[in-house]
């Protein structure tokens, strides 16, 4: 293969520069920013800090409270991964096998992709209204006095089950792609070799999406402990007191609520660890793993 | 083993687009019938419509003695080649050929046995544990093979399986494949756009052109008497030549009053006659021209005009040739009359 290459060096740095400037100072300068600043304890007025070493890390290793959060977002993270995962296959696996109006089917159900998680988390605001909203009125018809926001457990709920509405398309979108890409061929070579459906999806197609599955997995992981921060805030309506939240949302609720700029900056350094660690995980196993020619 | 009937079957599309017209044959018990036609002809759709992977629009199918119409491809007691082997990825080659026997609840020990048989009859037995994407073409070919031979179908459906093979390679499946057939005596339908590979495979040839049937017969049946131009167009390298001809006073001539061969009737007529049917020499009654001599080591084509016509002339190596006016004669009972109007042989 032919390399193209540049006569001088500068031309190719200046090239980079503006995306160098951007990674810098949106990315690594806030994050040396909270290393730094994990080390401290901020004046909550802003009038100055004091440096305390590991004593921020050492609270939050102490704190019955951060680790009710933590367990929290294990909980939710799993859920939310699980449930979007597998609702995302079904659909896929249904939509895969309409053959009249389709592409009509496929839109409809990539829809909600287009939907900010602000704005998601406010829909569920309303399908879960107190007074009116048809998900509460559906609740109670099962006999589940359903109360956002005051009951931890329903607020819970509500937070998973909007979550997992909200990342569905995105799943659906990379499941369907890996099914088509398996080839007719083989799909019909299993229908000669076995005579149930069920049987021919966990013996030929799941292990063939196996690839796109495991991509997901960590995309899934990262949106649930990460991007799912607007719905959380929707949904309890800036009154975490006894709502659950995750650990993103505590980093906020501490550092902008709370004013404790260090403690937020030490739970902000275990998440970049955490991060750091998928990345890892999502390089070495996920790129390694199965792919098939 | 058994005996297959199709009875009208017909294939037409949602779209109006009819893919086969009604058509019927049977297929005696180990018999192994060719499908040849050009692309688009319905070969594979008929074919893929006895799998069961397609709806059969009208018309009756049997295996056996059963009407298996509305029966699951995996419950035809079929097996199925397909042209781009299409064998599991992620599973090894033993897996692939015991996949079939698995969903069928055979007894694990019982599968071990037939896999290693199958394995050993096709020389994958050192293969068994890699996966299809650490093997060459050849074997994939052969494991798709082994996918067949294993389950011991009533039937076996081959859709192309050779075409994504080289040429020698496909020579020599093409022998391991029917030797392979007439070991287990297992009925076939074999389709191929090939029509060496339909000459050399076939008990029986059916050769197909726009989802109709144009000739029914065993390979030296249709070689040598086809039933249409088409089909002598289609079959043989080079084809048949074609040339008008009028039949006059119960004899067939070619441009001039040579007299051909014997014939009833009167009018235009398209005459056909295989380029090895002629005879050239200084004493034979045609002046033909040569244009090119196509040297093929055991034989030449000489390609050239007769009556101002394109005609091919097949001779042996020990006969010499080079461009300009020969004398041919054509060999009277082995040539081949067809209306001049539909191609259909007189």
């Amino acid at each position: 293969m032919k390399r193209a290459g540049f006569t001088t060096r500068w031309l190719p740095m200046l090239l980079l520069l503006p995306q160098l400037a951007v990674i810098i100072v949106f990315f690594y300068w806030p994050a040396a920013q909270a290393v730094q600043s994990s080390f401290y304890l901020e004046d909550p007025f802003g009038f100055g800090s004091t440096f305390v070493g590991l004593d921020n890390y050492t609270y939050l290793a102490q704190s019955t409270e951060y680790a009710k959060i933590a367990r929290f977002t294990l909980v939710f993270t799993i859920l939310v991964t699980f449930f979007s995962l597998a609702l995302a296959l079904l659909l896929a696996v249904k939509a895969d096998k309409v053959i009249r109006g389709a592409k009509s089917y496929r839109t409809l159900l990539m829809w909600v992709y287009a939907v900010a998680p602000p704005v998601a988390g406010f829909i569920g605001l309303l399908m879960f209204n107190q007074s009116w909203g048809p998900l509460t009125e559906l609740a109670k018809s099962f006999g589940w006095d359903f109360t956002l926001g005051v009951n931890a457990t329903d607020t819970a709920a509500a937070m998973v089950l909007v979550s997992v509405w909200k990342q569905v398309p995105v799943n659906f979108i990379f499941f369907l792609s890996g099914l088509q890409s398996i080839p007719k061929s083989v799909r019909e070579a299993a229908l000669i070799d076995c005579a149930s459906a069920i049987r021919r999806f966990w013996d030929v197609t799941f292990p063939l999406l196996a690839p796109t599955g495991f991509f997901l997995l960590i995309i899934n992981i990262t949106y649930a402990l990460f991007d799912t921060f607007g719905i959380v805030d929707t949904l309890v309506k800036g009154e975490p007191g006894n709502n659950p939240m995750t650990l993103v949302y505590k980093v906020y609720v501490d550092g902008f609520r709370g004013n404790d700029l260090g403690g937020s900056s030490a739970q902000s350094v275990v998440l970049m660890v955490l991060v750091l660690a998928l990345t890892v995980v999502q390089f070495r196993l996920v790129e390694r793993r199965i792919h098939y020619t | 083993m058994a005996q297959v009937t199709l009875n009208n079957i017909r294939k037409v599309y949602p779209n109006g687009n009819e893919a086969v017209e009604p058509l019927s044959f049977s297929i005696a018990d180990g018999e192994f019938v060719v499908l040849v036609g050009p692309s688009g002809c319905g070969k594979s759709t008929l074919l893929r419509m006895v799998a069961g992977l397609e709806d059969i629009s009208e018309g009756t199918l049997s295996i056996g003695d059963s009407n298996v119409n509305h029966v699951d491809p995996a419950e035809r007691d079929i097996a199925m080649v397909f042209q781009n082997y299409a064998l599991y990825p992620h599973m090894t080659v033993r897996k692939n050929i015991g996949y079939g026997l698995k969903n069928r609840k055979i007894p694990a020990a019982e599968i071990e046995k037939k896999v290693q048989e199958a394995a050993k009859m096709l020389n994958l037995t050192e293969y068994l544990e890699r996966k299809p994407s650490q093997l060459s073409g050849g074997q994939r070919q052969r494991v798709a093979m082994g996918r067949a031979v294993v389950r011991d179908p009533a039937l076996f459906l081959f859709d192309e399986p050779l075409s994504n093979l080289d040429a020698k390679l496909r020579h020599q499946m093409r022998i391991e494949i029917k030797a392979l057939q007439r070991r287990l005596g297992v009925t076939s339908i074999y389709v191929t756009h090939d029509q060496v590979e339909a000459m050399t495979m076939a008990d029986r040839i059916i050769v197909l052109n726009a989802g109709r049937i144009e000739q029914i017969g065993t390979p030296a049946e249709i070689y040598h008497r086809p039933a249409s131009t088409f089909v002598a167009s289609f079959m043989g390298a080079p084809p048949m030549n074609l040339i008008d001809a009028q039949v006059k006073d119960g004899r067939v001539v070619i441009d001039g009053d040579t007299p051909v061969a014997d014939a009833q009737g009167t009018g235009a007529v398209t005459m056909g006659i295989r380029p090895e049917d002629v005879e050239i020499g200084p004493t034979c009654d045609m002046p033909f021209t040569i244009d090119i001599v196509e040297e093929l080591g055991a034989h030449r084509l000489l390609h050239g005009k007769l009556a101002g016509q394109d005609f091919t002339i097949h001779i042996g190596k020990d006969v010499a040739a080079v461009a300009g006016p020969i004398r041919i004669s054509i060999n009277p009972d082995a040539v081949v009359l067809f209306d001049a109007e539909t191609g259909v042989a007189l």
